[in-house]
């Protein structure tokens, strides 16, 4: 009787693995042939608002790349970047002065410099921010919940100095109109676009190359994989931590000048990103980059081409509902598959 | 060459430790043996520095060690191996020992070839990623990679866990091997017949108190251990 009992207890725990393992991978299989669903009527029925999904994902890929590396070795979601990509966009204002044109781009070299200055003053203040707030906590052995609290704090102080420095008021790197040039297959972009993708592009093999090739890249993923072990193991982890900082702060200044570029400025807008960032940082895993990568992509594609498609009802044609796709995909992937694209079980 | 002096340690709250003492001397494979709860692996993780020692006093190769923290340990040359989760899963076996060599800021690559040497499983597949490895393998490569730094003490908490009766053979057989190329070792096992067969010296410990030392042999024949902990 006993030993039955336990015979059939094996048995339904064993159906149960076997179910969970199956609905696992029905969920994945899904998820991909969702995207290439969402590819292929994009390249169909509108290759102009795909064309703009890619500049879009590629920006917000920056801003999920950090998002994902400091989830990943802080194991806390760090609700200030959005805030911070804004911070760094106006940061880049500060420093742009001007500077010619450089061939058919509406900026000139002023504008490379301002990215630099940018990147820099957000990397510094990334680690300064760290050891004022985020380390003490880290210290005291506060959880996940009030490292995330906490940043949801720096996000609201960064956005008060904007609005007190820089006023509430839309701002444009370049005014003036800049004319968008035909591509083939029926795409226009304006020369500034391309640089925007180009420069996401580039940033993207350089964290590849730090993450796979150096020796801190390499101990960052260490951590990402196992904090605990890595402290016993010698690596210095403060010193990952800061580099993740000035990784992190620095892709968000370039995403957030990006986004002026391809757009504006504007204090708020830092915080409606947030969405879009994480729900490509889930999507794709979070801790994975290259889940970020393509979680972040997707997320961009698909918030342009569903808005692009004319049919009668949400959230098809009416731009307003770009928010509720990524909504939607975050709420998708957090149903169907918690851990995401890429990440571990 | 280390000396644990009446060490007090427990985990909040909970004292565990009251008073251990053990010595590990040159060279020597010194195994802690004792039943569940009697604070083998909080021994060793305060020694280590992984927990605040409350009173006592730690020495390691004539110097006080008291309350380092573990990357001043490693780098007096202890390294230390946990009992599970003790490699870094999404990084490949050479990235793994790497990683083991992070505080070196000479040139390692000898010491990565005679590693590879001593591991040959885990020379032919270096580029794999380490989770794909099986449980024995896993210890393997969470030996090697402590051995990076070439240490002179290594802590090992249970590393027959959980393993298939083969692989404690082997496993067993390699940390062996490694000791006689001169580098102690300070072991915690639940295997106790078998960690004791090959141990200079071992220590039981009962309720966060020293209950008896000997040689291991000497453990072995001893009725109480016997009866006690080696099921009979």
């Amino acid at each position: 009787m006993v030993r039955s009992l336990t015979q059939t207890a094996a048995l339904i725990g064993r159906a149960r693995r076997e179910y969970a393992g199956l609905a696992d991978k029905v969920g994945t299989v899904g998820l991909w042939l969702l995207i290439g669903l969402l590819l292929l009527v994009g390249v169909i029925a509108t290759r102009q608002n795909l064309a703009t999904g890619i500049i879009v994902g590629s920006v917000y890929a920056l801003g999920a790349l950090g998002i994902t590396l400091i989830f990943g070795i802080l194991k806390f979601a760090h609700f200030a970047h959005g805030d911070m990509m804004m911070f760094g966009a106006y940061v880049a204002l500060a420093a742009f002065v001007g500077g010619g044109k450089i061939g058919p781009l509406s900026f000139g070299w002023g504008m490379i410099f301002a990215i630099f200055v940018s990147m820099a003053a957000l990397g510094a203040g990334s680690i300064a921010i760290d050891r004022a707030v985020y380390r003490p906590l880290r210290r005291r052995r506060s959880g996940a919940v009030v490292l995330a609290i906490a940043s949801l704090g720096i996000a609201i102080i960064l956005r008060a100095i904007m609005l007190l420095w820089w006023g509430p008021d839309q701002k444009l790197y370049v005014a003036g109109i800049h004319p968008a040039r035909q591509l083939p297959f029926d795409i226009r972009l304006k020369p500034d676009q391309l640089f925007i993708v180009a420069t996401c592009l580039v940033l993207i093999a350089l964290v590849y190359l730090l993450l796979f090739r150096t020796k801190m890249g390499k101990a960052m993923r260490a951590m990402s994989d196992n904090a605990e072990l890595a402290r016993v193991t010698g690596i210095d982890t403060e010193q990952v931590v800061m580099w993740t900082w000035i990784i992190g702060g620095a892709l968000a200044a370039v995403a957030g000048v990006l986004l002026g570029i391809q757009s504006n400025l504007k204090p708020e807008l830092g915080f409606t990103l947030l969405l879009p960032l994480f729900a490509g940082a889930i999507l794709g895993g979070l801790g994975s980059p290259q889940g970020a990568l393509v979680g972040a992509m997707i997320v961009g594609i698909s918030q342009e081409v569903l808005v692009g498609i004319d049919l009668p009802f949400p959230p098809f044609g009416v731009p307003g509902y770009k928010p509720a796709v990524a909504f939607g995909i975050l709420i998708l992937i957090l149903l169907v598959r918690p851990r995401g694209l890429f990440g571990k079980t | 060459m280390l000396e644990a002096r009446d060490v007090v340690s427990g985990y909040g709250e909970v004292e565990i430790l009251h008073g251990v003492s053990i010595a590990v001397e040159e060279a020597e494979i010194v195994t802690i043996i004792g039943p569940n709860g009697a604070g083998k692996s909080t021994l060793m993780k305060t020694i280590f520095g992984l927990l605040p020692l409350r009173k006592g006093k730690v020495f390691f190769a004539g110097e006080d060690v008291t309350g380092l923290a573990p990357q001043a340990m490693v780098s007096r040359g202890v390294c230390y191996v946990p009992q599970s989760d003790n490699i870094f899963p999404t990084l490949t076996i050479h990235e793994n020992l790497e990683m083991g060599a992070f505080i070196r800021r000479d040139d390692y690559r000898g010491r990565m070839k005679e590693i590879y040497e001593l591991f040959p499983d885990l020379a032919e597949r270096r580029g794999v990623r380490a989770g794909k490895l099986s449980g024995g393998q896993r210890q393997m490569l969470a030996l090697a990679r402590a051995l990076m730094l070439e240490p002179r003490l290594l802590l090992l908490d249970e590393p027959s866990a959980s393993l298939a009766p083969n692989m404690v053979e082997l496993v067993f057989a390699k940390i062996q091997e490694i000791n006689r190329s001169g580098v102690a070792m300070m072991m915690v096992e639940q295997n106790a017949r078998h960690a004791l067969a090959l141990s200079h010296r071992g220590y039981v410990l009962a309720m966060g108190q020293n209950r008896l030392e000997g040689t291991g042999e000497g453990l072995l024949n001893n009725e109480e251990v016997g009866k006690l902990y080696l099921g009979g």
